[in-house]
């Protein structure tokens, strides 16, 4: 859990109140939107690629800070990347976040080869409420490469479905 | 922003309400969260138990088990004893006029489902209409959504205004002589606020509609007497009440009751059962098909003689006083906003922070100790009023206090200066 303040303080207030690539591509190849309807987040994708290489990325729309520093940071990742390289990010960050690699572990560790900054969302894990926020961004763009029109981390299909709770 | 005249700082510990006694009851008031105090402010969501019910837990558990209404040996009667005895606490703590009028039931939202089931399914048919209100948490919403599909009836929808106070005319508007059936919450989990809820029910029976009560927020904080609210039905859950999970109750007039069909099918609900023909029990039986949860509902017996020791009036002023402090600190807070702003609210402080999302501040102050809810607290048309996605919620219990109130508003502080 002090990862989760040093994740705030360190990192989701810069890219909170500085995120990059905030907006949106003219002429986008690929686009995506993404929805939280628990916690009304709400994120658009828009992206330019060429030669299967990710020339440009943006996003923009209305989130908590966690998605939007995971949305910021996500798209700093995979700027000039190839798609397939852009993949394996997703897939890295999605166990880690979710806790199925864990970086404390030599041999998964090796798994994350690619995480680099992205590590300080490791810490999201303790809080399984908040990690739906994190992944948001990451499902968006899987979709925006496939051509998926809509992505929600609440629809019925997404394992990592999990309520606020109640009352 | 409700004016607030003559804070009261009297109630906070003058005898009979001694807050230190009080939270010594309370043993997981001495959990640490983060290496800190918990301070626990998501009373409306779930409220914690004191020793005096969870001592009653372990006693029935280790000296009084068994299936109760089956068999003549000693623990079973002893068992249906205690079972029954607990059904007349509850029947005395809303003031019910007679016990088989109490029904035990999963929690609230079974309650209510038990009334949609079993009134409205046999009652309601195509073209009838059912009022409901803006403030409904959802569980009051969805049954008579799934009704209203099922039948081709329509629900109407009682209005708020800015403050979240229900538009008392729009609501008699609403009544024409298709309307059936009647379904208010009481207290809004959401924000607060208090509902004129006996008004608008003599204005339903005014009309010839009776009237359902979704009291979960409203039990806790107050004395409900259902007889002089003269509601038709009574829904309320006892985890919120310093109880079990698992265990609530539907209050509903005995008439009512006989006119309804059964809910769920099953053992303890029959009289007889031959393959031709099967004879329903009577009430409350008949709506209590299988073993029951014997200890929960004992433990909720337990936890409604601790309230009634402390006194609900007492419970309620201390409450009272303890909202009223919340909201003035809060108002003072630039950039805060409170969402609910009735002038009849128990409990309830919902807010929003300019530019910081509530499952930021929710996470953040879990990190000082603080537990609040955060999100659209199961009220999602409430929130699409107000026009927001989400509040940060904090709600109050007698053993809170106003340490506890500063602590909060420390946070508040602290989350707006990471963001700053
Ligand atoms: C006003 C209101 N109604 C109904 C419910 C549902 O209660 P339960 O989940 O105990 O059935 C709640 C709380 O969750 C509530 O606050």
């Amino acid at each position: 859990m002090a990862n989760l303040k040093a994740l705030y303080q360190e990192v989701i207030l810069d890219h909170n109140k500085k995120p990059r690539n905030y907006g949106a591509v003219e002429r986008a190849s690929h686009h995506a939107e993404g929805h939280n309807p628990l916690c009304g987040d709400h994120l658009s994708i828009t992206l330019a690629i060429a030669d299967e290489n990710i020339q440009n990325i943006a996003f923009n729309g209305e989130s908590c800070a966690i998605c939007k520093a995971s949305a910021s940071m996500m798209t700093v990742a995979v700027k000039g990347k190839s798609r397939a390289d852009a993949e394996i990010l997703i897939e890295e960050f999605l166990a880690m976040v979710t806790g199925k690699l864990d970086l404390n572990i030599p041999d998964q560790k090796e798994k994350l080869a690619h995480i680099g900054r992205l590590a300080v969302f490791a810490g999201v894990h303790d809080l399984p409420t908040r990690v739906k926020c994190a992944i948001l961004p990451w499902h968006t763009l899987h979709a925006a490469f496939s051509s998926v029109a809509q992505v929600s981390t609440e629809s019925e299909f997404d394992p990592m479905h999990a309520p606020i709770g109640d009352a | 922003m409700p004016k607030i005249n003559n804070l009261s700082i009297s109630t906070f510990d003058t005898p009979p309400f001694n807050i230190n006694k009080i939270r010594a009851d309370f043993p997981i008031l001495n959990v640490q969260i983060e290496g800190k105090p918990l301070v626990y402010l998501d009373n409306a969501a779930s409220a914690q138990m004191p020793q005096q019910v969870i001592d009653r837990l372990v006693r029935y558990q280790s000296t009084q088990h068994a299936n109760i209404h089956r068999a003549v040996h000693y623990l079973s009667e002893l068992a249906t004893a205690e079972y029954d005895e607990a059904r007349r606490k509850v029947q005395r703590f809303i003031n019910a006029g007679e016990e088989r009028e109490v029904i035990f039931t999963s929690g609230t939202t079974e309650a209510i489902n038990l009334v949609m089931h079993g009134y409205g399914r046999k009652f309601i048919g195509a073209g009838d209409e059912i009022i409901i209100s803006t403030l409904e948490h959802h569980s009051n919403i969805v049954p008579w959504q799934m009704l209203a599909e099922e039948r081709g009836a329509k629900i109407r929808v009682v209005p708020v205004n800015d403050a979240g106070e229900l538009q008392l005319d729009a609501y008699m508007n609403l009544f024409n002589e298709r309307t059936k059936f009647v379904s208010l919450i009481h207290v809004s989990n959401a924000l607060g606020t208090i509902n004129p809820v006996k008004k608008m029910i003599a204005y339903a029976h005014s009309r010839g509609v009776p009237v359902l009560v979704d009291g979960a927020q409203a039990v806790p904080h107050m004395k409900v007497d259902v007889q002089d609210l003269d509601c038709d039905f009574y829904a309320f859950s006892g985890h919120k009440l310093c109880g079990p999970t698992g265990i609530g109750i539907l209050y509903g007039k005995a008439a009512l009751l006989e006119s309804m069909q059964p809910f769920k099918g099953g053992g303890d609900m029959i009289l007889s059962v031959t393959f031709e023909k099967t004879t329903y029990n009577t009430i409350p039986y008949k709506f209590e098909a299988g073993t029951p949860p014997i200890a929960a509902a004992i433990g909720l017996g337990a936890a409604l003689d601790y309230l009634s020791a402390i006194g609900m009036e007492n419970i309620a002023a201390h409450e009272h006083a303890l909202l009223q402090y919340a909201t003035e600190q809060v108002s003072q807070i630039p950039g805060v906003r409170i969402v609910g702003t009735a002038r009849d609210k128990a409990s309830v402080l919902s807010f929003v922070m300019e530019h910081i999302h509530p499952h930021d501040v929710g996470t953040l102050l879990n990190q000082e100790g603080i537990a609040v809810r955060t999100g659209h607290h199961c009220a999602q048309p409430v929130m699409q009023r107000m026009g927001i996605p989400a509040t940060s919620r904090a709600s109050f219990a007698f053993y809170n206090t106003r340490a506890e109130v500063d602590a909060l508003m420390a946070g508040i502080r602290m989350v707006q200066k990471i963001f700053a």
